[in-house]
């Protein structure tokens, strides 16, 4: 089957950075009433704009769980100009799977979550 | 007993395959699949007698009132209300209660009245009178759920004041399948001059209805969830009740005499019909409480009770599958559940594989989700044309769930 492949279900069941941070200079949450689930992502980012530390608390699917785990480890180190061009494409070429149009707000939830606290 | 293979037949969609497989349709909690007589008598209305009713004195729209009539007079039938101006037909049965809290509710809701909900309500027997409340500065008051998935009976009593002015109760969870013994909760309301609503989404589609023995004031249903098409919805309310309301949407057809500046209304039901109504949607419903009471209400709640123990007694053998379900002979045909380690959504994503539908959310239910302490379930609902069979592909579906995530 292509959507759980064994990277994502990776992901789902040992999401990265999801430590809480000491300090954050940026919190947003964002929730998807279809289901109840949440997302909740802390930054760090320092006067260059660089994204020093990031955790996430995601509550959700296998989906929306990859997905923010994979964004996160993208993101990590990089300047939030580069992170704020990310497309809603991009996070579906991330993540690597088939897609259906029933699941692609749970996919995309993470990045909408980011875009939050850039905005 | 029913057939539900013979069933099957009259239903055109399930002649429909996807990638190869069967169309295994377990989400009728949500929207039921439409027989050919109720796609037909669509079609043959507007093929043969369409026209605005109420109006023309030509022939095609005498006989499109008729027909737009005499489904009002079905309906009326099927529930056994007193009278067919007891019925009037909204666009759903959310509609239908925002009807009732903004018609009854604005002008009999006062400061300090007490209105009772339950806390396994949809949010559609939950928000308007929400707001109500909120403007009139009315209180709302939550039946709790007790361990074994049904309503607290003694704490619903000791709820009941001299202050309170509604009870609004849903017959049939959605999310539980939970039957409310509603009459003994009416009884209990009546008590203190309450007026009651049932919310009968879940329940008039499976259980024999009988509004006088019932003894509320108000009951709303929906045909969408009966075989009927969308859009229709019924709202019945006592002749005195509906009396009493001022209509709910004004303009064209609930009128009775309109000069520049005044008008007054029509007689009942009209008065809460404005405008052109879903007329072929309407007539095409008659169609579905025919098809319904050809197969018999009390055939299909033994068929669906039977589904519901068959598939109980399959999910109960997996240790990780946990049910929210009362004793079966409490509840109607849905089964709700969670899979320890997989979320609902991905699991219903797993099911569609094998063309297996069921719904993955809150159902519209987040506090009753709130209750049970969890974020929401996977949920199989039942209907006449279900078969064991059906439930033998959900139970394949469940252990290729297990498999994939490997629990």
């Amino acid at each position: 089957m292509d959507l759980y492949s064994e990277i994502l279900l990776d992901h789902y069941k040992h999401p990265h950075n999801n430590k809480p941070l000491k300090k954050h200079t940026h919190r947003a949450k964002e929730l998807n009433p279809l289901c109840g689930d949440s997302l909740t992502i802390d930054l760090e980012i320092d006067l260059k704009g660089k994204i020093k530390n990031v955790s996430i608390s995601p509550k959700g699917c296998a989906i929306s769980t990859a997905s923010a785990s994979i964004l996160s480890d993208y993101i990590l180190g990089k300047n939030i100009k580069q992170v704020a061009k990310l497309k809603n494409e991009d996070i579906i070429k991330m993540l690597n799977i088939e897609i259906t149009p029933g699941r692609f707000k749970c996919a995309i939830l993470p990045l909408a979550t980011i875009k939050k606290i850039l905005n | 007993m029913l057939n539900p293979i013979k069933i099957k037949e009259d239903f055109p969609i399930f002649k429909r395959k996807i990638n190869g497989h069967p169309i295994i349709f377990l989400d009728n909690a949500s929207s039921t699949e439409k027989p050919k007589c109720v796609i037909d008598a669509i079609k043959d209305c507007y093929e043969n007698y369409y026209a605005n009713i109420h109006r023309g004195i030509y022939s095609l729209s005498e006989e499109a009132t008729e027909a737009y009539e005499s489904a009002r007079s079905k309906t009326s039938k099927f529930i056994n209300a007193k009278s067919e101006k007891e019925i009037i037909f909204t666009r759903n049965a959310t509609e239908a209660i925002n009807l009732v809290a903004y018609s009854w509710g604005n002008k009999f809701i006062k400061k300090g009245d007490e209105i009772i909900l339950s806390v396994m309500e949809h949010h559609s027997n939950l928000v308007p009178w929400q707001e109500l409340a909120a403007k009139k500065g009315a209180k709302l008051k939550i039946i709790p759920l007790k361990k074994d998935f049904t309503l607290d009976f003694d704490a619903y009593k000791k709820l009941l004041s001299k202050k309170t002015r509604l009870l609004s109760l849903t017959w049939m969870s959605n999310v539980l399948g939970t039957i409310n013994p509603v009459k003994k909760f009416i009884k209990e309301a009546k008590k203190y001059g309450a007026t009651v609503l049932i919310d009968g989404a879940q329940s008039v589609p499976h259980l024999e209805t009988n509004v006088q023995d019932l003894g509320c004031d108000f009951l709303v249903f929906s045909s969408h969830k009966m075989l009927g098409p969308t859009g229709v919805g019924v709202l019945y309310g006592k002749t005195g009740m509906l009396e009493k309301m001022p209509p709910f949407l004004y303009g064209g057809d609930m009128i009775r005499e309109v000069t520049q500046f005044k008008s007054t209304y029509n007689e009942l039901p009209w008065k809460f019909e404005a405008g052109t109504p879903n007329i072929a949607d309407v007539i095409a419903f008659k169609n579905a409480i025919e098809y319904i009471e050809k197969i018999g209400l009390k055939n299909i709640e033994a068929h669906e009770k039977e589904l519901l123990s068959y598939a109980k007694e399959k999910f109960s053998k997996y240790k990780k599958v946990h049910m929210y379900s009362p004793k079966t002979e409490l509840s109607g045909g849905i089964l709700s559940f969670n899979i320890e380690g997989v979320h609902p959504h991905d699991a219903a994503t797993i099911f569609n594989e094998q063309n297996v539908c069921i719904r993955a959310s809150q159902h519209c239910a987040a506090p009753l989700m709130k209750a049970l302490n969890i974020g929401s379930t996977n949920r199989m609902s039942f209907y006449v044309y279900n078969t064991k069979e059906d439930i033998d592909m959900a139970e394949k579906a469940l252990k290729n769930v297990l498999k994939i995530f490997k629990v």
